[in-house]
């Protein structure tokens, strides 16, 4: 019996060896070509001046002129009704593309659930900075522009997550309405959507929190909202302006996240 | 009173589930399917109500032939057979009441279900079958709330809310302890004499189907290889059915079971003395 067995025995085939020494190979000489391209991208004048010139902004930064908070309050209020409204449209949108998208419930696989992915990658694939961009061309500066360029972006995050939370359901929970004699509507009501109910609420308050970032900063490209009171005082250069503004994003931003934590908690 | 001729059920991988499997089911009859462990006794049951699409042959219900029905007679078809699932497959979010009165699904209009607006007597049906399994204080709790008994009970609940003629039960024990199993099988058996309403009940327990079972059909590799009495069940039928060693193993693995709660009985009356 003893005797007859190897002593050694290896983790790693000397092929799977082969290839990692391979891939460590490819990231050390990838890393030396990425450090060589930045170094002659970079003028190192003004690399050097860098502390100096950070020290200076800095300087003119501070402190923030708080008296320009009053201002503000109708911009954070636009800001506030842009990711509010822009969440809401996106879902709207998202909820029957997430069925069409998704493989246990979607009509015709051939299709539609192309068609639906199509429509969730091309909306992720476009920033809502883009979005707006594109939308202040064609219906002019404003809130609305924002508002659909949040709701664009918002389809296809929304759209994905549900449609995998809706992947996930449990089988049995549908098989069992199924052989009461439902019907495809009814199996949809009793035995999908209490299954991703709690997977929706939390998507879409986890998407309203990210949108009250990005509707932040869509004012850069006329959206509306504080982002356009940031571009105007980085136009004049007014530093303390924009100190105020930063704070005052960087607060509400806070809120939000602290509301959308105590509501997935609460769902879950 | 069903009846099930020449099932054959092929899936697409090319495995034969159930080959030529034919027989009857009188009214009021419960019948014990038991068989190995990919032996078709689930792919049979699911082929009744048709969760599975048979291949080929013809199942009757009360003469109606459910094998070629369209989506609307098939529904029609699906609310008069009651199903009970192994794992429960209640809707675990909703309430007790939603679940019972989920068997009234096929009955109601969409907006019906949709509002929660259900028929007075389908409520009052649905009280009684609670209290009658004896979950009438229940009713608004959420199903993950209850344990793996009482949510089974509520599975026999809404099947029965469904007015069925015929149950079809897919190891109703297999997720319950010894002493719980034996209490839902006592459960179901009651319910199906007080309603003259036969049965079909998977089952892997052998002694629990001998416990309870008016007849016992035996399958082994999609084919039926008994059909008689819990008492023609002989040590050579279940080797048959489950081959030798598997039968043997079996067999000590229920007597260990046994012995164990003899000896847990045992020992709660002690302590209780």
């Amino acid at each position: 019996m003893t005797g007859d067995f190897p002593k050694e025995w290896q983790y790693r085939t000397p092929k799977t060896k082969l290839l990692i020494w391979a891939f460590w190979l490819c990231m050390v000489a990838g890393f030396v070509y990425c450090w060589q391209v930045m170094n002659e991208g970079t003028i190192w004048f003004f690399v050097q001046d860098a502390p100096k010139q950070a020290a200076d902004i800095g300087g003119r930064m501070w402190p923030p002129k708080l008296s320009y908070v009053p201002e503000l309050m109708r911009p954070l209020w636009d800001t506030l009704n842009m990711a509010t409204l822009g969440t809401m449209l996106g879902v709207i949108l998202a909820v029957p593309v997430a069925f069409l998208a998704a493989r246990n419930t979607t009509p015709s696989a051939a299709i539609l659930r192309p068609i639906a992915l199509f429509i969730i990658v091309a909306s992720r694939s476009i920033n809502s900075l883009i979005w707006a961009l594109l939308l202040v061309a064609i219906l002019g500066p404003g809130i609305l522009a924002g508002i659909i360029a949040i709701g664009f972006r918002s389809v296809g995050f929304v759209g994905k997550l549900l449609y995998e939370a809706i992947e996930e359901t449990d089988v049995t929970q549908i098989e069992a309405i199924r052989a009461t004699g439902a019907s495809p509507s009814q199996v949809l009501n009793y035995a999908i959507v209490p299954q991703v109910l709690p997977a929706f609420w939390g998507i879409t308050v986890f998407r309203w929190d990210i949108n009250i970032r990005e509707s932040a900063i869509l004012g850069l490209v006329g959206a509306g909202g504080l982002g356009l009171k940031l571009q105007a005082s980085l136009n004049v250069l007014a530093w303390p302006q924009v100190t105020t503004i930063l704070l005052l994003i960087l607060l509400t931003v806070v809120l939000s996240e602290w509301v959308s934590a105590k509501v997935r908690t609460a769902l879950i | 009173m069903l009846n099930v001729e020449h099932l054959t059920k092929t899936y697409k991988t090319g495995d034969k589930a159930l080959s030529d499997v034919s027989f009857t089911v009188e009214k009021g009859q419960v019948v014990g399917l038991i068989g190995p462990s990919g032996a078709g006794k689930s792919s049979l049951i699911r082929c009744v109500n048709r969760l599975v699409e048979p291949t080929s042959g013809a199942i009757k219900l009360n003469g109606t032939d459910l094998v070629g029905l369209g989506a609307g007679d098939l529904r029609r078809a699906r609310r008069r057979i009651g199903m009970i699932f192994q794992e429960y497959a209640l809707v675990e979010r909703l309430t007790v009441m939603e679940n019972v009165l989920s068997g009234r699904l096929g009955y109601v209009s969409f907006w019906q279900s949709f509002s929660r607006r259900y028929p007075g007597t389908d409520i009052e049906r649905a009280y009684r079958l609670l209290d009658r399994v004896g979950l009438i204080d229940h009713a608004d709790k959420r199903a993950d709330a209850l344990s793996g008994g009482q949510r089974q009970r509520v599975g026999i609940a809404r099947a029965l809310s469904q007015e069925p003629e015929l149950l079809l039960v897919d190891e109703p024990t297999a997720s319950l302890d010894p002493k719980t199993s034996r209490q839902i099988m006592r459960l179901l058996i009651e319910i199906c004499q007080e309603r003259d309403l036969p049965a079909i009940v998977n089952i892997h327990d052998v002694p629990l189907a001998q416990q309870f079972m008016q007849r016992i059909i035996g399958l082994r590799a999609g084919q039926v290889v008994f059909d008689g009495t819990p008492d023609q069940l002989t040590e050579d039928v279940l080797t048959t059915i489950y081959g030798a060693e598997d039968w043997t193993a079996m067999r000590q693995g229920a007597q260990e079971d046994a012995q164990a709660e003899r000896d847990a009985a045992r020992e709660m009356a002690r302590l209780g003395a």
